[in-house]
């Protein structure tokens, strides 16, 4: 005997419900609906998203350019600093060198957490019924 | 010191490179089973796993300019060349907050696929294609040139015979195996060369301190030890700081008028010399290949140009100057730019995030580059350093590079000098090999997609996607194209380092790309005219500055300096025409921006619709 086939036409149940509950309580409207269809809601959504991660990468950059950049600066102002040891090391071999390696490591990682912490938030924002 | 012309007995380092070469084409044949149809054979059909996608990262990243280059630029200008590391690591940095997740969202197999879905028009992804295909060109040229030059200091083979046998490695890898085996290639490649630079470094610094610890800032101008006695490999010019006195068995000239090109002028401006040749301060000769030169020892060396001597104190200090680089402060800068916003512009390091499954995976990988990368840049640096002490007859010679090579003969007793050297001479194989590799397959696929195929040129040519109707037949002969043009360029010029090479790739890619996609993704407003104009803008300015500077000049003061790192001006440049330009055309901002957007930037757990 053959399975009965979901597809075969005949008599089928139908749910019925009143346009005003459809409208409000039982499928609220999810801000990703407004996403799709590029409304002016939908489109302050993608705005806030974008702008915020922006923001968050421009102030990795900005924190990284003013401690890293400011070395060069900082050597020919000062010039006392180029000639300062370190455990016998000259401090601009080992800040250049050694230790703006760990600093690109923890500034990489602070950054992939705080991006996908603010996905998450903003995952949770729009797909809230 | 030795005065033989290689460091390694020509056999060991034969075997060495045959090694790589067998084990990288072994490695990648493995991914040959697994690569069957066209869209496996350019993206790996996106299943590298994140791991194995980090490591492919950092050995396809790791060129000769890192292995060989970094080492002979440390060894000649100080602690101001530790930028070049730096800036070659924070350019992933740059490129994880800007670009790596929206990237990775768009889809896109190639920067010219971005330009194009991004900006709706075939124009921007032709101009796209010509700059993945020149830059492609002009980072392939030092890796040629390295090879070269690696297999004559390990050899004495003549440099083509390098340059061609990894430009042949490279071909016959390419193609038995596109992507795919490429992935499985560059992460063996990344561990290799990890332990080829750091293992060594443990040997070498045992000797050192067993040598008394000589500290190389303490030096006064770079004097050899022992009596230094090297056979030229080429013609240089030779610049001494103090009286000097060399011994000289070969032909020796003065410097021609005209600053052509040293040793040219004909037999009668050269003179047999076999003896003593005494220098006055600031005198500049011409001594020509193939001549041997003897400086007694403790007696400061004399430096090949374009390099000049500095004392150890200078040398050891930021901002001297050392080395003979004019305004170090704008150089510093100019360089730091350029390699901090020109590898998101490396057609081999974006065509690797498609290999990402997704966004998020993408930003993890990036991060983890980070810190391989890290871990490889804290050593070639030591190598530099040590070469202060134990070779600088280097900078006579003028061959800084291969300073890498030449350290463990040197300072290790045989057979430890033979079989550290054979390791590195391994190692910066599989440098020239893997980045090539990775090189070729990307712009060989731009090629053949966009640039050789015979509608390419033609209006309304509908969109080519990799994978769909491209043959493999033509990525074929792309591929070949691509090796062949800087492998001829690479036996013609020979003035600029390794590194230095490199560093001008980075100025045009952060002159172009770099623009593109941080307006393209961040920006709703960049039109299609603003970015063919800011293209057009960086890109000429950018290749102008790297033409002048690789077979014009040499040019001194700011004019030099400008040109020799041209980043710092012509990044902006390319920025404001590309904004200007997009704004005077507000018209032409593509319909669907908000659409491509929700693309760009959607997470992947948001249920979105993300069709452009």
């Amino acid at each position: 005997m053959t399975p009965p086939d979901r597809q075969s036409p005949g008599p089928q149940r139908v749910r019925v419900t009143s346009p005003r509950m459809r409208a409000t309580a039982s499928q609220p409207r999810r801000a990703v609906d407004d996403i799709d269809e590029q409304t002016g809601i939908g489109e302050v959504y993608m705005r806030a998203l974008v702008g915020s991660q922006l923001r968050l990468a421009l102030g990795v950059l900005g924190g990284f350019v003013v401690s890293l950049c400011a070395l060069p600066v900082l050597f020919a102002l000062a010039p006392a600093l180029r000639r300062v040891e370190v455990l016998g090391v000259p401090l601009p071999w080992l800040l250049l060198g050694v230790l703006a390696y760990p600093m690109f490591v923890v500034a990489a990682w602070a950054y992939v957490h705080a991006a996908e912490r603010a996905e998450r938030d903003f995952a949770d924002l729009v797909e809230r019924r | 010191m030795g005065s033989s012309a290689t460091v390694l007995h020509p056999l060991a380092g034969g075997l060495a490179v045959l090694l790589v070469a067998a084990a990288t084409v072994a490695v990648g044949s493995i991914g040959f089973r697994l690569s069957r149809t066209t869209s496996d054979f350019y993206v790996a059909s996106r299943t590298v796993s994140a791991r194995w996608n980090a490591s492919a990262i950092g050995g396809e990243y790791l060129s000769a300019a890192s292995f060989l280059g970094i080492a002979g630029l440390v060894l000649a200008g100080g602690v101001d060349m530790l930028w070049f590391p730096l800036g070659y690591t924070a350019g992933y940095l740059v490129l994880l907050v800007l670009v790596a997740a929206p990237l990775r969202r768009s889809g896109a197999y190639t920067l010219p696929d971005f330009a194009e879905s991004r900006l709706a028009s075939r124009p921007v992804r032709m101009v796209s294609s010509a700059l993945v295909v020149g830059i492609g060109w002009l980072y392939l040229l030092p890796q040629f040139q390295g090879a070269g030059l690696a297999l004559r200091t390990v050899t004495g083979f003549s440099p083509t015979v390098g340059a061609a046998l990894v430009a042949g490695v490279v071909v016959l890898n390419v193609l038995a195996g596109g992507m795919r085996s490429i992935t499985f290639v560059q992460a063996f490649q990344y561990w290799l060369k990890l332990t080829a630079i750091a293992l060594p470094v443990a040997f070498l610094l045992l000797a050192w301190s067993a040598d008394g610890a000589p500290n190389p800032a303490e030096q006064g101008l770079p004097s050899g030890r022992t009596d230094v006695r090297t056979t030229l490999p080429a013609t240089v010019t030779l610049v001494a700081e103090v009286p000097t006195t060399l011994y000289v068995e070969g032909e020796v000239g003065p410097v021609t008028e005209d600053g052509g090109e040293p040793g040219t002028r004909g037999p009668d401006a050269v003179t047999q010399l076999n003896g003593d040749l005494r220098l006055a301060p600031g005198e500049r000769v011409v001594v020509r290949s193939g001549s041997v030169v003897e400086v007694p020892a403790g007696q400061p060396v004399p430096h090949a140009e374009p390099v000049s001597a500095s004392t150890g104190a200078d040398w050891a200090q930021p901002l001297s100057g050392a080395g003979g680089r004019d305004h170090p402060l704008y150089a510093t800068y100019s360089l730091v730019f350029a390699l901090f916003f020109g590898t998101m512009g490396l057609p081999h390091v974006l065509v690797r995030f498609y290999t990402n499954p997704d966004g998020r995976a993408a930003r993890r990988t990036t991060a983890v580059v980070i810190g391989l990368l890290g871990a490889f840049y804290l050593f070639p640096p030591i190598y530099g350093a040590l070469g202060r002490i134990y070779t600088p007859d280097l900078l006579l010679t003028g061959r800084a590079d291969t300073v890498v090579l030449a350290l463990p003969g040197r300072l290790l007793p045989d057979p430890w000098g033979e079989l550290v050297s054979a390791l590195l001479v391994a190692g910066a194989f599989a440098a020239f090999l893997s980045t090539s590799s990775g090189l070729v397959v990307s712009v060989a696929g731009v090629l053949s997609q966009d640039l050789l195929h015979k509608d390419a040129l033609r209006p309304g040519h509908p969109p080519v996607r990799a994978g769909a109707d491209t043959s493999v037949r033509r990525f074929r002969v792309a591929t070949v194209l691509t090796v062949f043009v800087p492998l001829l360029l690479s036996l013609s010029t020979t003035r600029v380092g390794l590194a230095d090479t490199v560093g001008l790739a980075f100025a045009l890619a952060a002159s172009t790309f770099c623009p593109l996609l941080v307006l393209g993704i961040w920006w709703r407003g960049l039109t299609a005219p603003g970015a063919i104009a800011g293209l057009a803008t960086g890109g000429a300015t950018a290749s102008a500055a790297v033409t002048l500077t690789m077979f014009g000049g040499p040019y001194d003061g700011w004019a030099g300096a400008l040109l020799a790192q041209p980043a710092a001006w012509t990044v902006p440049l390319a920025f404001a025409v590309m904004v200007g330009v997009s704004l005077l055309t507000k018209r032409r901002v593509p319909a669907r921006v908000g659409r491509i957007m929700v693309r760009l930037h959607a997470p992947e757990g948001v249920s979105v619709d993300r069709r452009a």
